[in-house]
């Protein structure tokens, strides 16, 4: 049925509703990428099977649906079971009958299946209590995790479209945008430009034709709140979009999705399809006269065609090489049109804001950074995932009490934030709050939301080369400062760390870092020398020790470290099984010993001896004999 | 048109040109490597770089590439305040460290006192500053024969599967807009190489210099609807025909008109 009025909106998400009144249990099965990679779809389909096995299907109501993904990508396959609440993890197909004759069926609870909070050891039966979900709030990925992505009528009875209808109905398209202002929302996607201003200039640019593009081409490696956002609930992305194209005037869209992401292209066209004969995008929509139609485009599968004038180039046809301009899209952009480009969360915050209004989202957030934000949690902490929460948070916040703290509980050394052209902050900046003011300010950035926790086994010089040399590869290699002097500041850091470093290097390091900021042509020349700038900024010590005493003081970089056997020794001969390099021996309950000439400082050793007999040292400290015959035996 | 400030100086522009026209007709000298009169500009070697401010945005200024950045009224422009100097002078050590052999680039470092690179010079000397001016000329021409290839380090201009390009049809235009002069060729009134391709040449008619490859012609008859003679006739020969018919139309009227001027073309080489 196609929707033509706001008597049939009201109409159509009251069926919705009503069709799902006759399910007294839902069973949530996580089919997001993560989980399906884990097997997920098998244990839909045991369900499914099960259910129909046992005739359960029409008499107890039961009802089982395959979602997004829920964010806990580690613990998955994940069932969610609905109204009940309880959370499985690590479910296999072979799980499911005693999940439907024990849980479902008596309401007993399996523990074997239950979440394992860290900290406490404890089983958590509710979803909403585990510590991971219990401390976030979910705007942007409201649905996520809750709908089935392939089902509009699933979205529409969660909320979907609330915010379009309501714009259309009884907004102008000022009334939007000042809306959106009031919000405060800025952009998910880099550089945190408000919003509202970019639709303002591109409402009053003058053009038959207005674009209004949707970025999901997500190249930070790592991240994924974009694809679970586009596979989870492309509703959200839709919705966000109509509603800016109806503020802007714009008729014509494009997602730009990477090429990775085959999944989120799927659920994005079904979600497109099931909208136009719905009436929700194409022709006419809602019946109020508007038009606005969205096509979606494979990205181009670099790193940089997520940038504004080379992703607009690539859907142009042409080569997606950033673009110097100094014209703003907004004026003239794709084909030379007045263009709005937002990154896939900012669309998906766009109908929560235009439903519940500007304040309300306004009043979560800093200053001047409102609403929530979507964080990428990887690292060296317990509970890794997809997560949102307020503007504002600390870090300490989310690496402690969602992220659960260190891996082994060791100690924090930093964290890094913003992607691969973001910064790294040490401890004395766990209780920043979490916004764009204040991690530039350190340093960092935003950037999409990446952040990657390290601990004292990390080296801040080895990381900052790291970042490094994705970014050579990625550099398009248009301008000189980005392409010459990434591949020349590489050059600089294999030299530290293998234990070449000069004096003065660290000057050359912030004289060529000062000319890619100012000289580059686009954003990932000019940011490139944030993660060196950062380490050096916080960690300096560490760069002056690879330098000066030839020492990696984390022990990292193997060219300067050596590793040796204490007298605490109790001859479990566990490294020497762990050694790939042959270089331990030892008798039984005697002590180890490592032979200097065949180590390869690969640090395994250290991280098996369950009696942290192992130490290691600079490699430079090691009499010159051993180390000449280290040399000469590689 | 608007006008603008340069270094202190008043100069007048038109509108939207590139604010490069205005420094040098302000007289003030910037390096550009990437940039030529006859096609788009691009903005990827950063020497061009320059500070633009206006009275009202309180001693904030913006560095631009002047070969793009668009003239606009009131405009304070200043070519070399010492972060404009400084970042050319990185750039000029980073294309240094690329090719430590070409004398274009130990020139232009020369002049901004960099005499060897504070960078590891290149292991594999090139003389290619991926200024991709071969590329924009030949795809201005409209054959679209060679580009570049591969992103950031690895990046290079060559032609497609680096074979010998079947669409190039022997002009030059690469050649001679490439400032340091690195794309080989050979060229006799038999056949031109270039890009490992090897070309058949067209005499004049007139005077049987071979001027032009047949491709070169088959190119142009074929995009411009003129007929092929037309540009087998050498530039000098039509040029003689045009004098001589004109000076008979205008026969007494102008009496012993000097014939077509050589040669006047801007390299726009430094
Ligand atoms: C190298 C580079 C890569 C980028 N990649 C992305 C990306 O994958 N997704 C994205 O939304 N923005 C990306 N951006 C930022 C975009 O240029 C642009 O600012 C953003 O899409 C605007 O949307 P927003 O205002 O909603 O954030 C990238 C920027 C740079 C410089
Ligand atoms: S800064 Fe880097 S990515 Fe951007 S245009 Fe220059 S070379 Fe390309
Ligand atoms: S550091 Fe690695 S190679 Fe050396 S002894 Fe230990 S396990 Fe063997
Ligand atoms: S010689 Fe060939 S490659 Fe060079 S500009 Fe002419 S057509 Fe293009
Ligand atoms: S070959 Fe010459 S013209 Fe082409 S990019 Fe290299 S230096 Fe520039
Ligand atoms: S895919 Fe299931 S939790 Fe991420
Ligand atoms: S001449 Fe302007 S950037 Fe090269």
């Amino acid at each position: 049925m196609r929707i033509d009025s706001r008597e049939r909106f009201d109409a159509a998400v009251s069926e919705a509703l009503a069709g799902r009144e006759g399910h007294e249990t839902e069973i949530l099965v996580c089919c997001g990428t993560g989980c399906l990679a884990n097997g997920s779809q098998k244990v839909a389909e045991a369900f499914a099977e099960e259910v129909e096995k046992r005739g359960l299907k029409a008499g107890v109501g039961l009802f089982t649906k395959k979602t997004g993904c829920h964010g806990f990508c580690e613990k998955g396959p994940l069932v969610v079971l609905q109204p009940s609440g309880v959370l499985y993890t690590k479910v296999e197909p072979r799980h499911v009958p005693d999940i439907l004759d024990k849980t479902v069926a008596k309401g007993e609870l399996i523990p074997r299946l239950l979440y394992k909070d860290p900290s406490t050891k404890k089983p958590v039966e509710r979803y909403a209590e585990v510590p991971f979900y219990k401390n976030q709030t979910r705007i942007a990925m409201r649905n996520i995790g809750k709908i089935d992505p392939a089902d509009l009528g699933d979205a529409l009875a969660h909320g979907a479209y609330a915010g379009l209808a309501k714009a259309l109905f009884e907004m102008t398209p000022e009334q939007v945008i000042a809306e959106v202002e009031r919000s405060g929302l800025r952009g998910r996607g880099g550089a945190g430009f408000v919003t509202a201003r970019k639709w303002k200039a591109a409402r009053k640019a003058k053009g038959e034709r207005k674009f209004l593009l949707c970025n999901g081409d997500e190249g930070d490696p790592g991240a994924f709140k974009d694809r679970s956002i586009m596979e989870g609930d492309p509703h959200s992305v839709l919705e966000g979009m109509v509603i800016g194209a109806y503020a802007v005037g714009a008729h014509e869209g494009y997602i730009y999705v990477r090429d990775e992401y085959p999944l989120a292209v799927v659920h994005l066209s079904l979600a497109m399809e099931q909208a136009r004969q719905a009436g929700i995008l194409g022709r006419d929509i809602l019946g109020t006269g508007f038009d606005f139609d969205i096509r979606i485009s494979r990205g181009g599968g670099a790193f940089v065609c997520g940038e504004s004038s080379a992703l607009m180039r690539s859907l142009e046809g042409k080569t997606g090489e950033p673009r110097q301009k100094y014209v703003h899209a907004t004026e003239r952009g794709l084909f030379d049109c007045p263009t709005v480009l937002n990154n896939v969360e900012t669309w998906a915050d766009v109908g929560a804001i235009i439903q519940n209004g500007g304040a309300w989202f306004a009043a979560m957030g800093t200053d001047k950074s409102k609403g929530t934000k979507a964080f990428s949690l990887v690292g060296k902490v317990k509970n890794t995932g997809l997560i949102e929460l307020p503007m504002g948070t600390t870090l300490r916040h989310i690496i402690y009490d969602i992220g659960g703290g260190i891996l082994g509980d060791r100690p924090f050394k930093a964290v890094q934030t913003g992607g691969p052209s973001g910064g790294c902050l040490p401890e004395s900046h766990l209780d920043d709050p979490v916004d764009y003011e204040k991690l530039t300010e350190a340093g960092s950035m935003m950037g999409s939301g990446g952040m990657i926790v390290m601990d004292d086994r990390t080296c801040m010089v080895d990381v900052a080369r790291y970042f490094l040399r994705f970014l050579v590869e990625e550099s398009c290699g248009k301008c000189v400062p980005c392409r010459e002097g990434l591949k020349q500041m590489l050059v600089i850091y294999d030299d530290l760390v293998a234990g070449r470093g000069r004096p003065g290097d660290i000057e050359r390091i912030e004289r060529l870092s000062a000319g890619m900021q100012l000289g580059s042509l686009c954003e990932l020349g000019k940011s490139a020398p944030n993660p060196v700038l950062s380490t050096l900024r916080y960690f300096r010590d560490e760069y002056l020790a690879h330098i000066e005493q030839k020492a990696c003081p984390a022990g990292i970089c193997r060219d300067l470290t050596a590793y040796e056997i204490l007298e605490s020794c109790e001859g479990c001969g566990v490294c020497l099984k762990a050694c790939p390099a042959e270089a331990i021996t030892g008798e039984k309950k005697a002590l180890h010993v490592i032979h200097q000439g065949r180590c390869i400082s690969c640090g395994a050793c250290y991280e098996v001896c369950p009696t942290d007999a192992i130490r290691f040292f600079p490699k430079a400290e090691l009499a010159p004999a051993a180390a000449a015959s280290r040399g000469g035996a590689s | 048109m608007i006008t603008l400030t340069v270094n202190g100086k008043t100069v007048r522009a038109r509108e939207g040109s590139p604010l490069l026209e205005a420094v040098r007709a302000a007289g003030v000298e910037i390096p550009t490597l990437c940039q030529h009169e006859a096609l788009e500009p691009w903005g990827g070697c950063r020497l061009c770089l320059v500070d633009v401010t206006r009275p009202e945005w309180n001693g904030w200024a913006k560095m631009v590439v002047s070969c793009m950045y668009p003239a606009e009224e009131g405009l304070i422009v200043e070519t070399h305040t010492e972060r404009v100097v400084e970042t050319r002078r990185v750039v000029l050590d980073l294309l240094l460290a690329r090719c430590p052999e070409t004398p274009l680039i130990q020139r232009l470092a020369r002049e901004h006192g960099i005499e060897k690179t504070s960078y590891l010079p290149n292991p594999e000397p090139t003389d290619c500053i991926l200024c991709g001016l071969c590329t924009r000329v030949c795809d201005h021409i409209g054959v679209f024969a060679i580009s570049s290839v591969n992103r950031g380090a690895g990046r290079e201009i060559a032609p497609p599967f680096h074979e010998a390009p079947p669409d190039c049809i022997g002009c030059l235009a690469c050649a001679e807009v490439c400032p340091t002069s690195c794309i080989p060729y050979e060229t006799s009134d038999a056949r031109r190489t270039i890009w490992g391709k090897a070309f058949e040449m067209v005499r004049c008619p007139k005077c049987g210099k071979a001027h032009i490859t047949k491709a070169q012609a088959d190119f142009y008859a074929g995009r411009n609807g003129v007929p092929r003679s037309y540009f087998e006739t050498c530039d000098a020969c039509k040029r003689q025909e045009m004098a001589r018919t004109f000076s008979k139309l205008s026969a007494g009227a102008v009496g012993g008109m000097e014939t077509g001027k050589q040669g006047n073309r801007e390299t726009g080489r430094p």
